[in-house]
């Protein structure tokens, strides 16, 4: 039992573990403290004084960086509290952009909250000087505009604590203080992972994704393309989000449905590419077994990671899969199998990803991944960016029916759905090695050990008698740790898989944004997942392997996993990349 | 070329030293400043390796703090006192005036590597006020047209025996 305290808070007495701060002690006695910068367990240093509150002590004090102490009495709500947080919140107002109306995150930005919250009556009330800043536009993932930014520190926190990446930070100081990268350079020329982390922990406008609508809206008006749309597992399980519905609402025949009224000429499912990864990277995995191979093998179905690792770890290059990620894959399989079945020529389709996912961005334009000349991908949008083109279109997308995705590459199975939550791809491809390398059905298909949000995770697998040793990790610092213990011989693992967000694609860069203060009380990984759990628990066909779209493209044009053609399409290289560019 | 990389040299001698002690970014700078006379791009990358700090952690500090100056300062530097007593007596004028004659804004230095001007809070000088000083020289009483005949001096090379 844990040292308990008792301190009491606006007249409630609230008993909560020694070391808690005053914020999550006023959470759990259900008293709401205004916060900015604060970000659960990831920034937690009284920057933004938004959290005052009133200890006795000589000054107010910043509920989040506060101490709850035994007999303490604390009030969150006197004139002066809400004096103070006013005007605190008027000076961060004083040097912002407040280009409000046109902004991307209006009415999903925390500083609009609180203005409304707090009851600023005037925006302009410390008009005064402004630096006008570049906006950075030059990475193909992120846009960083610095004339929104409240300097709350929140992505650079989460950069490099969480992701021990560290391309951004605060330079220079006082009115000059901005978040920038070091030497006046660009995030692209930096060695940015481009995993969005920090856009979907931005309180405000000041990160988002590069918008790639436009280009999806020309491809659609064109009627010389024949645009291919596709979706990744972890869009379905957060999409609803966008729309008003519970966060974890799984929405698959709404998207399918939303898709097809858009105006695709075709919606087939990234699923169906997950199902067709499993086919080649357990493929791989047996192979790398039995024949000797590089061992162990990590999964490369994550843009971020790769990247990350070509950058910190480029000696567990020949560790990782020559597997494509699924997207790429099904993009090949459209421009090959599909343009040939459908008589169309490659030139004239593009294939449009939805992700969960801003590193995505990136992937699509690497110039290995693509065949004849023509890229795998052509367009890569998130999940937010596809919320913008169905609310632009005017599709009430609660009311839609559901609809199936278009046949040939449009099945799926459980297996393939739960890539989007960490340990996914690692459970699925288990289920499919368990049964190619046994010959054995195997019976229970769940393998709870690799879910859950835990950073790093480790499961021991029976195979036939033999045991293998296979671990997860997810966010990119957590990796680092993971690989430190694969390479000290701490551990002997056969299987790795690694995701670059925090809790796999449920929580990627793409995904919709929840404020901080909602993550105080839900976590975001866990809700999303049960969407994607929940899915698989409902489907009929569980394993990759026993997909029938998947048998078709094995027996009329990859002939078997690992064949000369599949390496060809299917499986890619990578390369070792410099921290700086320039 | 050798003089530069037994520069590097004693800089990595310096992170050896303070390796995997906390804080060791403070010292390790303020000992590059010492050897280079400025912090560059690439000394801030070799510290950031050597730490194992990122290079935007490294840049944030060496951009905090005023002592650290990330280009390197001219052979002379020209401190204007913009101290409460010098400013009231016009040193504002005489900054001025060095920026407008040298064609460099405050903190900048001149491309021939002279001159560094720069404005600093008092010296402690407030009887001569306004009152500037090059490299450690202190100089009182000063008008802005008195300005040019200094600096020549120390075009002329004059000014460092004066």
């Amino acid at each position: 039992m844990e040292n308990m305290i008792t301190l009491t808070i606006d007249g409630i007495e609230v008993q909560v573990p020694q070391g808690s701060t005053v914020l999550e002690a006023a959470r759990q006695a259900g008293i709401r403290i205004p916060t900015l910068c604060y970000l659960k367990d990831i920034n937690e240093i009284g920057a933004c004084r938004m959290c005052v509150v009133d200890s006795g002590a000589r000054s107010l004090q910043a509920a989040c960086v506060l101490p709850a102490s035994q007999g303490m009495k604390v009030k969150t709500n006197t004139p002066q509290i809400r004096e103070f947080r006013k005007h605190m919140l008027e000076l961060i107002l004083s040097t912002h952009e407040k280009k409000c109306l046109s902004c991307i995150r209006s009415k999903n930005c925390e500083l609009q909250a609180l203005c409304k919250e707090l009851g600023v009556e005037d925006e302009d009330r410390y008009a005064g000087e402004k630096i006008k800043y570049t906006i950075d536009d030059l990475s193909p993932s992120i846009v960083r505009d610095n004339n929104k930014c409240v300097l709350c520190r929140r992505c650079v926190a989460v950069c490099s604590k969480i992701q021990n990446v560290g391309v951004i930070g605060p330079v220079n100081r006082g009115f000059k203080t901005a978040i920038e990268s070091p030497w006046e350079m660009h995030l692209s020329e930096m060695s940015c992972i481009n995993c969005g982390q920090c856009i979907v922990n931005c309180p405000v406008g000041a990160l988002y994704e590069k918008d790639d609508t436009k280009k999806v809206w020309d491809l659609l008006k064109d009627p010389n393309k024949h645009v291919v749309v596709q979706p990744a597992p972890a869009v379905r399980a957060a999409l609803g989000e966008e729309f008003g519905l519970p966060m974890g609402t799984s929405v698959t025949g709404k998207m399918a449905t939303a898709l097809k009224r858009l105006g695709f000429d075709k919606v087939f499912d990234t699923d169906f590419g997950a199902d067709l990864t499993i086919m080649e990277e357990a493929n791989e995995l047996v192979e790398r077994i039995t024949n000797g191979g590089v061992l162990p093998m990590i999964t490369s179905c994550s843009p971020g990671w790769i990247k990350y690792c070509e950058t910190y770890h480029p000696d567990f290059l020949p560790n990782v899969s020559s597997c494509k990620s699924p997207h790429e894959m099904l993009g090949a399989m459209v421009k090959t199998y599909y343009a040939e079945k459908a008589g169309i020529d490659p030139k004239d389709i593009a294939v449009v990803s939805v992700m969960p996912c801003t590193a995505k961005k990136f992937e699509a334009a690497r110039p290995e991944l693509g065949h004849n000349g023509l890229a795998d991908v052509d367009v890569v949008i998130t999940t937010r960016e596809l919320a913008r083109m169905i609310k632009e279109a005017n599709i009430e997308f609660t009311a839609l029916p559901d609809g199936d995705f278009d046949s040939l590459m449009g099945e799926s199975t459980g297996a393939a759905v739960i890539f989007g939550a960490t340990g996914g791809v690692m459970e699925a491809a288990l289920r499919t090695a368990y049964e190619t390398i046994t010959g054995k059905v195997l019976e229970n298909v769940e393998f709870h050990d690799v879910r859950g949000i835990k950073g790093i995770k480790e499961a021991e697998v029976d195979i036939g008698g033999t045991k293998v040793c296979v671990a997860v990790a997810s966010g990119t610092g957590n990796a680092t740790k993971l690989l430190e213990m694969a390479k000290s011989g701490e551990k002997n693992y056969t299987f790795i898989e690694v995701m670059a967000c925090p809790g796999g694609c449920v929580n990627g860069g793409g995904q919709p944004i929840v404020s901080a203060q909602t993550k105080m009380d839900v976590d975001v990984r866990v809700e999303r997942a049960k969407a994607l759990y929940g899915e698989d628990r409902a489907k009929a066909l569980r394993k990759s392997h026993e997909n029938s779209e998947i048998k078709q493209i094995y027996e009329d044009y990859l002939t078997k996993p690992g064949s000369h053609l599949a390496h060809e399409l299917l499986h890619t290289h990578y390369q070792k990349r410099e921290k700086y560019s320039r | 070329m050798d003089d530069e990389r037994a520069k590097f040299a004693e800089l990595e001698k310096l992170i050896a030293d303070h390796k995997d002690q906390p804080g060791a970014l403070m010292p390790v700078l303020q000992g590059a400043q010492a050897i280079f006379g400025c912090v560059s791009e690439d000394v801030q990358k070799v510290i950031a390796e050597g730490l194992g700090v990122t290079l935007a952690e490294v840049y944030g500090v060496a951009t905090f703090y005023a002592q650290f100056s990330l280009h390197p300062k001219g052979k002379y530097l020209v401190n204007v006192c913009l101290g409460t007593a010098c400013y009231v007596k016009g040193s504002q004028s005489i900054l001025d005036k060095l920026c407008k004659l040298l064609n460099v804004p405050v903190g900048g230095t001149t491309p021939d590597g002279l001159f560094t001007v720069e404005a600093t809070r008092c010296l402690g000088a407030c009887g001569l006020a306004p009152v500037m000083m090059i490299n450690g020289r202190v100089y009182g009483r000063l008008t802005p047209d008195a300005v040019p005949a200094i600096i020549d001096e120390y075009r002329n090379g004059a000014g460092e025996n004066a």
